[in-house]
């Protein structure tokens, strides 16, 4: 099971954080500093697999953010690695192209395709298409809510 | 400014821009707390705030939390969303429930409120987010509250895919956070199992988790499952990954799906059933087979999702651990990969192969990769790469090639890195006493280790050392010659003067002969030595002189002129002075027949459990070499030997502290005079400190139960009315498979119809290193008085071992807290007054007289602390309820210490008659 996820970028910056069990945030944000500065201490020839405490943490960098992943002793690493560039592909597919920046101002959108793709610490839907369906569906509805809005706004004049 | 997609909250994008525009970490923090006051004012001063706005704010809340600030207000405007009708705002109001309110308890009820109204929404939309919610910080609040509506959810046909996937990890989390309190209706059981054959590949890959969970809880109720599982992994693993359209990951079909279908039949031994056994085989074959196969894309993805495949499918391969060909094949796959480029695969190869090592069937197939190993030792750049080597050449390691590999991790712990060096010390040190034929090499080797890696040497390895010379006849004067020689060497490592120390002390006699090392030169050159020691180590040394006195009279006036040294004499070590004054007395005043028998050599250790192997499982529980059993290692050492150093009194005093620590200091050791037979057939019988242990689980739910060297056993209960649920864990500690297990817990006597005891059976036999779960329920039918008793039964390396002990349920597991206010406590109270409705007992503090710590022990114990209702605050006043099956046993009780006296008065009143009285003994010795 997933204990949890973290983005980061190169400067140990947090953009994501994703937790699948339940801890404190005095212990959240020691168990983030601590392998920020672990994962990003790692030179690049070496194995994206990192024993830390009595979780394994699979990492991998993507451009300037790095994704890293703490799973428990009996999960699978490579698939761990592929969960994560299966997210990447999620975003990028979703923002066209993602970038830090994506993810920095649609932090929310991102948080909705971690929900679509993994739930509970535990994969849900590996179909590309279908997480994208469910969050293009959920911006179609952002969409109308917004129109109703705006509607409602000129009806008072003030659009 | 990046878009916003679909330009939500202008706002909040504005907001995020000003703060990434911020110079200086000052300025950002101005800018986040001037918004925090805007916010803030927005959310007091403005009862108009609309629906969008709200979610604009609580949005921004949100960021300034992820930005790692804590937020401590608008809680209530986030849940006021979720009552919103527009889906956008009940996301946002979800969200920040689940990113910042996790652990949070107020609001709760408010919370579970409207997730209840988003489950019984019409929309699927709106109950995937209440499902999402649940499944990111359901607890056990939520696993009650929703125990029906959610599995309703999940076997309903109704149930549109999505939110069938979303109930069943959402229902896998509240499993997690709360077994108990999450009732599965059997029924639903093949439902659930059914899942798995779902056409929809989502559902079915949801589903798996959950399946897997409830598995390890009750692998019997679910052992359906397995044939499907099988079947449906074959469909995949025979099928063309163009079958599998959107699920197929990089030309590999399903790889998730395959994945957690291979991780649900580790629970469970290979199949019976030999039509099942030989497809699921056929599934392995397949994986493996596919393995061989050209790559169908360049792409990494591509080759980690198959070999994702094939490590699961080598891993219940090594978990059935009965087709040689299989176990064979996949020794051999594993072998390529070592030669990989890619340094994953070479790090998860050898990772995997250490599993191998120790089957029977794959041992010796591993051993044919040795050199490429020992390549790996040397050339890996990645030292976590370097670390799995080491471990897989500690698994491989027998009789044939340890002579090699010892060498060769000795070669390598010269340059090894600094983290890594102390576990390959513990390794080395174990290794070579293991396969030792000629101990003449195991000391080699010993001192060799001590010379190159002193400082990463603890001290258990060179008690061992010297452990294992005290037992061996044949090495005592080699040990005495190399010693000697390692002390000549210009920098000598502080632990290598303590074992040369000791062990010229006990048989420097043996070399006297030789003229270059006379009793004189060897005496100088330990005293060279003396002054860079610390002050245990000089002890040691004294120590050592002392024997000298006894070995070679003629240097006696030497040694005493040391001992009245100064220096030593009236050192401002309390020790050494100590020990100077009383050699040096000893030396004068006993004549030498007295002093040799005083002095007498260290007689052999008895044999037990190698010290190293408990601290090497310290370090790393994982590993051993196979086929090496803990009965082969000769011994660590006992206290209470007449005339050995007095130092290694104290040392071997250590040890066995060390030992008992290991074994949480809750039972005899088998080391005991009186079961001094060495697991021969012995009935471990508990100690009166396994009784007071035991009464420790009356303020706990779990605990150990019981530990030896050979097994542990924890317990858990949990309490639901007159009902116990019990789970015991049987933990195999050692290297064999113990078989014909068997436990029985019964009552005896009256108990036998106040109780009923229904344990599920557990399994005949616990793997090494493994645990075995047992679960089972206890009903409580009326009051009582006794305990139930529990015997366990199993053959260890074919002697049975014995267990009795008492099971530890007491009557205050059935106790539910009762709350109440001051009237209706004293109303109650005064209700029970007839004299067997009371009893009263005055009784002297075992424990210091801290308030906090008798309120938590009273709360432990199950009743309620009532706040208030005493008018001295120092009392304490609570209620409980005890359940049994027939009635409900009112109890009140109160508990007043008198810190001048040193002492307290407890009154406890029941409804019924004796219950008093019981629950008083209980509690008497307790504070």
């Amino acid at each position: 099971m997933l204990q949890f996820i973290l983005l980061f970028s190169r400067q140990g910056k947090l953009r994501l954080q994703k937790w699948y069990t339940t801890q404190t945030d005095k212990s959240k944000k020691k168990i983030t500093r601590e392998l920020i500065a672990a994962v990003l201490s790692r030179k690049p020839k070496m194995s994206s697999f990192l024993e830390w405490k009595d979780l394994k943490v699979v990492y991998k960098r993507y451009a300037s953010l790095y994704f890293c992943c703490a799973v428990e002793q009996d999960d699978n690493e490579l698939l761990t690695l592929e969960t994560i560039h299966r997210y990447v592909e999620l975003l990028d597919k979703y923002f066209g192209s993602v970038c830090e920046l994506d993810i920095i101002f649609n932090f929310e959108k991102a948080y909705f395709i971690f929900d679509e793709f993994i739930l509970g610490g535990e994969i849900q839907e590996t179909s590309k298409k279908s997480v994208l369906k469910a969050i293009n569906d959920q911006d179609v509805i952002q969409e109308e809510e917004l129109e109703e809005k705006r509607s409602v706004l000129e009806d008072l004049g003030l659009a | 400014m990046p878009t916003m997609r679909g330009d939500a909250m202008r706002g909040l994008a504005v907001f995020i821009s000003d703060i990434r525009n911020c110079k200086s970490r000052e300025a950002e923090l101005r800018r986040i707390n001037k918004e925090l006051t805007n916010i803030r004012q927005r959310f007091r001063a403005d009862k108009t705030l609309d629906g969008y706005q709200k979610k604009k704010y609580v949005c921004k809340l949100l960021f300034i939390f992820l930005l790692g600030h804590d937020i401590d207000f608008g809680y209530m405007e986030a849940v006021n969303l979720l009552s919103s009708n527009k889906y956008t705002e009940k996301q946002i109001g979800y969200l920040f429930i689940s990113v910042i309110m996790n652990s949070s308890t107020e609001m709760k009820q408010l919370i579970i409120q409207n997730i209840r109204n988003d489950l019984q929404s019409r929309n699927p939309i709106f109950i995937n987010l209440a499902l999402q919610c649940v499944a990111n910080i359901g607890d056990r609040e939520m696993a009650v509250a929703f125990t029906n509506d959610i599995p309703r959810l999940l076997i309903s046909g109704d149930t549109i895919d999505a939110v069938k996937q979303s109930a069943a990890l959402c229902l896998l989390r509240l499993h997690r956070t709360s077994p108990d309190s999450l009732q599965l209706n059997t029924e639903w059981t093949a439902r659930i199992i059914h899942l798995l054959n779902d056409q929809h590949l989502g559902v079915a890959t949801a589903a798996v988790s959950l399946i897997d969970a409830l598995v390890k809880r009750n692998p019997d109720e679910y052992k359906g499952c397995v044939n499907l599982a099988v079947s449906r992994l074959s469909r995949i693993v025979t099928s063309s990954y163009t079958d599998f359209q959107d699920y197929t990951y990089y030309f590999v079909p399903a790889p998730w799906l395959c994945v957690k279908l291979l991780r649900l039949l580790q629970n469970y031994p290979p199949p019976d059933d030999p039509s099942i056994r030989s497809r699921l085989n056929e599934c392995l074959d397949t994986i493996l087979n596919k393995a061989q196969e050209p790559l169908k894309s360049k792409k990494v993805q591509h080759s980690n999702a198959r070999n994702a495949v094939l490590f699961e499918a080598i891993n219940l391969i090594i978990h059935m651990d009965c087709e040689s060909s299989l176990l064979v094949r996949a020794c051999n796959q594993l072998g390529q990969f070592l030669q990989n480029r890619e340094t994953n695969l070479r790090y998860l190869a050898l990772e995997s192969m250490c599993l191998l090592a120790a089957s029977e069937f794959s041992h010796e197939a591993v051993k044919k990769h040795q050199d490429t190993v020992i390549n790996a030792l040397k050339s890996e750049r990645d030292v976590s790469v370097r670390q799995r080597a080491v471990d897989l050449l500690y698994a491989m390691c027998d009789r044939s090639n340890a002579q090699d590999l010892v060498q060769e991790m000795l070669t390598y712990l010269e340059t090894a890195d600094y983290t890594i060096r102390e576990e390959m010390v513990l390794k080395i040190a174990i290794l070579s006493e293991k396969y030792a034929v000629d101990y003449k090499w195991y000391l080699d080797v010993m001192l060799k280790l001590i010379r190159i890696a002193g400082d990463f040497v603890s001290e258990e390895v060179w008690y061992r050392v010297i452990q294992v010379v005290v037992n061996r006849t044949d090495v005592q004067s080699y040990a005495a010659k190399i010693a000697f020689e390692a002390l000549q060497a210009p920098a000598c490592h502080e632990n290598m003067v303590k074992v040369a120390g000791y062990i010229l002390g006990e048989y420097g006699n043996l070399i006297a002969l030789d003229p270059r090392s006379t009793p004189i030169i060897q005496f100088d050159l330990l005293h060279s030595k003396y002054h860079l020691c610390s002050p245990t180590t000089r002890c040691l040394i004294l120590s050592t002189y002392m024997k000298f006195v006894n070995l070679f009279p003629e240097i006696k006036h030497h040694i005493q002129d040391i001992l009245r040294h100064d220096s030593n004499h009236r050192s401002s070590d309390v020790e050494i002075q100590q020990r100077a004054t009383e050699y040096l007395k000893l030396s004068e005043v006993c004549n030498p027949t007295v002093l040799a028998t005083i002095l007498e050599i260290m007689p052999p250790y008895p044999e037990k459990q190698s010290p190293l192997l408990v601290r090497l499982k310290q370090k790393k529980p994982l590993t051993e070499p196979e086929g090496v059993t803990e009965s082969q290692s000769p011994p660590p050492p006992t206290t209470g030997h007449n005339g050995d150093g007095p130092k290694l009194t104290e040392t071997a005093l250590h040890l066995n502290q060390q030992h008992q620590q290991q074994q949480n200091g809750l039972l005899l050791s088998l080391d005991t005079p009186e079961s001094n037979g060495y697991y021969e057939e012995s009935t471990s019988k508990p100690s009166s400190s396994t009784l007071q242990s035991a009464k420790k689980f009356l303020f706990k739910n779990s605990d150990i139960l019981f530990e030896n060297d050979l097994i542990q056993i924890g317990i858990k209960g949990e309490t639901i009315k007159s009902t116990i649920h019990i789970e015991l864990y049987y933990g195999n500690k050692t290297t064999l498979q113990l078989t014909n297990f068997s436990t029985n817990i019964f009552a005896l006597g009256e108990l036998e119809s106040e109780l009923r005891i229904n344990m599920e059976p557990v399994k005949s036999t616990i793997d090494p290193r493994a645990q075995s779960k047992q679960t089972g329920t206890i009903d409580c039918l009326a009051d009582f008085r006794d305990l139930p008793m529990m015997n366990i039964s199993f053959l260890y390396n074919n002697m049975l071992q014995k267990i009795d002990c008492p099971f530890p349920i007491y009557i205050n597991k059935f106790i539910e807290k009762a709350e109440m206010d001051s009237n209706n406590f004293f109303l109650r109270w005064r209700n029970l007054e007839k004299p067997s409705q009371e009893c009263q007992k005055i009784f002297p503090a075992k424990f210091p007289m801290i308030h906090e710590d008798c309120r938590q022990k009273l709360d432990d114990f199950g009743w309620s602390c009532l706040m208030g209702i005493d008018v001295n605050a120092e009392n304490f006043c609570g209620a409980g309820i005890i359940h049994t099956t027939s009635q409900a046993i009112g109890c009140l009780y109160r508990l007043e210490p008198n810190k001048q006296a040193n002492m307290y008065r407890l009154t406890i009143r029941a409804s019924k008659d004796g219950v008093a009285n019981r629950l008083v003994e209980l509690l008497d010795d307790q504070f």
